[in-house]
């Protein structure tokens, strides 16, 4: 008898083509982004010889460099507020007994990615003007408030994901071994879920660093953020500089990201 | 679904706290009948002392669509240093047993007793009572030190004794070399170890077993049963053991309880559950038997198939119509006049003996035999020959059915 080959996708025709176009339609504007960012003129799209110049000059940015303060700032303390929360809901909604509403609750926490951001930035630009108005306190918490409410069930996810395929035996074998709630929290539950906390908190993270609708929506007078500051560029002269801006933005989530998949991977 | 889950949740709570309501005078009553009451072992002061657990009456019910009675008024005493088994099916209720005795589920009646101390509604943490789980549960981010250590640290142990224990430990079970790996790193059967050394470091009154020796391989699984054995009597630990392997069973146990849809049909020796089975379904599970009808009249039995024996009665079977069993290796060929006339209907030769499936002329019964082989291999009657059957005399054995 014949023995047939197990089904493979490679195998199919086309299939190398596919591939190819796939890659090079999503890499190829991020390619001629970073290449112009080392571009000597002023132009877009006419290439007059290498030069740092835009990267020189984008450090030297007073505006880049607040702003990029300020991405950083938000960004850490959302992310870190958020993912402590969604640390919590995903333990509620995982590791409890089943109680009414449960199933709702975890609808509920997943709703904000459902709702187009468009409306929850005029929704917040309606509420925050109010107390704005009532206060007269216009400081960053607002942006902080936002960017935490909209980075919960971004963190969530993988959170819950990582307590779902967590074996619970292991919190009952510490239980077995003298550890109360709180020992087998630590000892156990909580760095078993670690690379999950950790793939939140990253999502979380550039997610905030990300943000333009809500931030544009929400933010006072001077709280431009690196994302809205590069939209409020663009609308004036666009030189290499927003190339080199983005080159730097890029690169460092590439390397966020690799960080994250090199402790994770030494973690098991 | 989730509502049935929730209803029964809600059911077992209810429950429990209800028992707690009027456990207070109970459990006081209880514990004077218990000493004034002799134990129904000989010599009752020192027996009393000598019980580790004492389950008395426990049940576990899982209220839903259908009611699940998972235990239904177990009642069990098990000796200090003892090495118990609960042996039956799967769904027979012996898993949930342990996870009572454990702390991972709340009976929903009933009373736990450890060496004297009511522990039904203390957590797993404050029970002194270890566990080796089917799957081992090794903590994977820890090496196999730190597991063992786990247990030792969590009741504060000095850190110089810690990690003496753990040192003991690991020459125990004969992991001294790994000590440094992550679990994940380890054989099957090393995690094993590490799984045993964990639940033992602590020294429980009681180390539980469920189905430990179940995802290892047979030459793996035998070297196991010896280690156990072994590590029981170094320990002196009482242990609690949960298989459905009958020979694991019959091997490692000083006794053994055999359990059906949540009840205990049977607690005794190896010797006792094999030879003496007191219903049909124990005499089923454990070994090959044969079923033959009778009529039970003052301590012998007249068979359907001819010929009257005397009997053991264990379940203390009233006169009348009965079953009694005949294991397979307790039955011969016989040229005696007072010998069962039979035909072979098939012949299984296995090396060390040979398996014939006759059936009785009188009473049209089928019986097995299993006869040693003689070394010239010669002499067994051929299919379709006519025999005689003889029965050794104490083979006959009355059941409840």
């Amino acid at each position: 008898m014949a023995e047939r080959a197990p089904f493979s996708v490679q195998t199919i025709p086309g299939f190398a083509a596919i591939a190819i176009f796939t890659f090079v339609a999503i890499y190829t504007p991020l390619v001629i982004l970073v290449a112009f960012s080392f571009n000597a003129g002023d132009s877009l799209a006419i290439w007059e010889g290498f030069s740092l110049k835009w990267y020189y000059r984008a450090a030297a940015n007073e505006q880049v460099q607040s702003a990029a303060i300020r991405s950083l700032y938000l960004a850490g303390i959302s992310a870190s507020v958020a993912t402590v929360a969604a640390t919590m809901a995903a333990l509620a909604t995982t590791r409890t007994r089943h109680f009414p509403g449960k199933t709702m609750i975890y609808a509920l926490i997943n709703q904000p990615l459902m709702i187009p951001e468009i409306v929850t930035a005029v929704a917040l630009l309606i509420v925050f003007a109010w107390v704005k108005v009532a206060t007269g306190h216009t400081s960053m918490i607002y942006l902080i408030a936002a960017h935490t409410a909209f980075c919960i069930p971004f963190a969530y996810l993988p959170i819950r994901a990582r307590l779902e395929t967590m074996d619970d035996t292991l919190e009952k074998a510490a239980a077995d071994l003298y550890a109360g709630r709180w020992q087998v929290f630590r000892r156990i539950t909580l760095p078993m879920m670690m690379p999950g906390i950790i793939a939140g908190l990253m999502l979380a993270f550039v997610i905030s660093m990300d943000d333009v609708v809500i931030t544009e929506f929400v933010k006072s007078a001077g709280q431009d953020t690196l994302p809205t500051y590069m939209l409020g560029q663009l609308r004036r002269v666009v030189t290499p500089e927003i190339n080199a801006i983005s080159t730097v933005v890029v690169f460092a989530g590439a390397f966020l990201v690799t960080i994250f998949f090199w402790v994770s991977s030494n973690r098991r | 679904m989730q509502n049935l889950r929730y209803a029964r949740q809600n059911e077992t709570v209810g429950t429990t706290t209800e028992t707690g309501q009027d456990g207070g005078p109970n459990t006081i009553m209880q514990a004077q009948t218990d000493v004034a009451e002799p134990a129904p072992m000989p010599g009752d002061t020192s027996n009393t002392r000598e019980i580790a657990i004492d389950a008395r009456k426990i049940s576990k019910i899982y209220r839903g669509e259908d009611e699940v009675r998972a235990l239904d008024n177990v009642s069990v005493r098990i000796r200090r240093n003892e090495f118990f088994t609960l042996l039956g099916p799967s769904g027979c209720g012996k898993t949930t047993l342990l996870r009572v005795i454990a702390g991972f589920e709340p009976p929903t009646s009933g009373q736990l007793w450890l060496n004297g101390k009511d522990i039904s509604r203390l957590p797993p943490n404050k029970r002194p009572v270890n566990t080796v789980f089917q799957n081992y549960a090794l903590f994977p981010h820890m090496s196999v030190a730190n597991n063992i250590k786990f247990g030792l640290e969590m009741l504060g142990k000095p850190k110089a004794e810690i990690n003496q224990t753990v040192e003991e430990m690991l020459t125990l079970v004969q992991m001294q070399a790994m000590k440094a790996r992550r679990t994940s790193e380890i054989s099957g059967g090393q995690q094993q170890r590490v799984a045993l050394a964990r639940a033992l470091a602590p020294k429980p009154e009681v180390l539980l077993l469920d189905e430990p020796l179940s995802a290892l391989d047979l030459k793996l699984r035998k070297e196991m049963q010896m280690e156990l054995k072994r590590l029981q009597h170094e320990t002196g630990i009482t242990f609690i053991f949960v298989t459905h392997d009958q020979e694991e069973a019959l091997t490692m146990s000083d006794r053994i309880a055999v359990m059906s849809a949540g009840k205990i049909l049977q607690i005794g020796s190896p010797q006792e559950i094999y030879q003496r089975p007191a219903e049909r379904f124990v005499a089923n599970f454990i070994g090959e038997s044969n079923f033959l009808d009778a009529r039970l009249s003052g301590g012998s039995v007249t068979l359907k198939a001819g010929g009257t024996f005397p009997v053991e009665n264990p379940a203390n079977v009233a006169d009348g119509d009965v079953s009694v069993l005949l294991r397979p290796e307790h039955a011969f060929l016989s040229d005696a006049e007072d010998a069962l006339p039979a035909r072979v209907e098939t012949v299984v030769y296995s090396g060390e003996a040979t398996s014939m499936h006759t059936r009785l002329e009188q009473s049209g019964e089928p019986v097995k035999l299993r006869l040693a082989n003689a070394p010239t291999g010669s002499g067994m009657p051929e299919e379709g020959a006519q025999v005689r059957i003889g029965i050794q005399p104490g083979a006959l054995s009355v059941l409840k059915d």
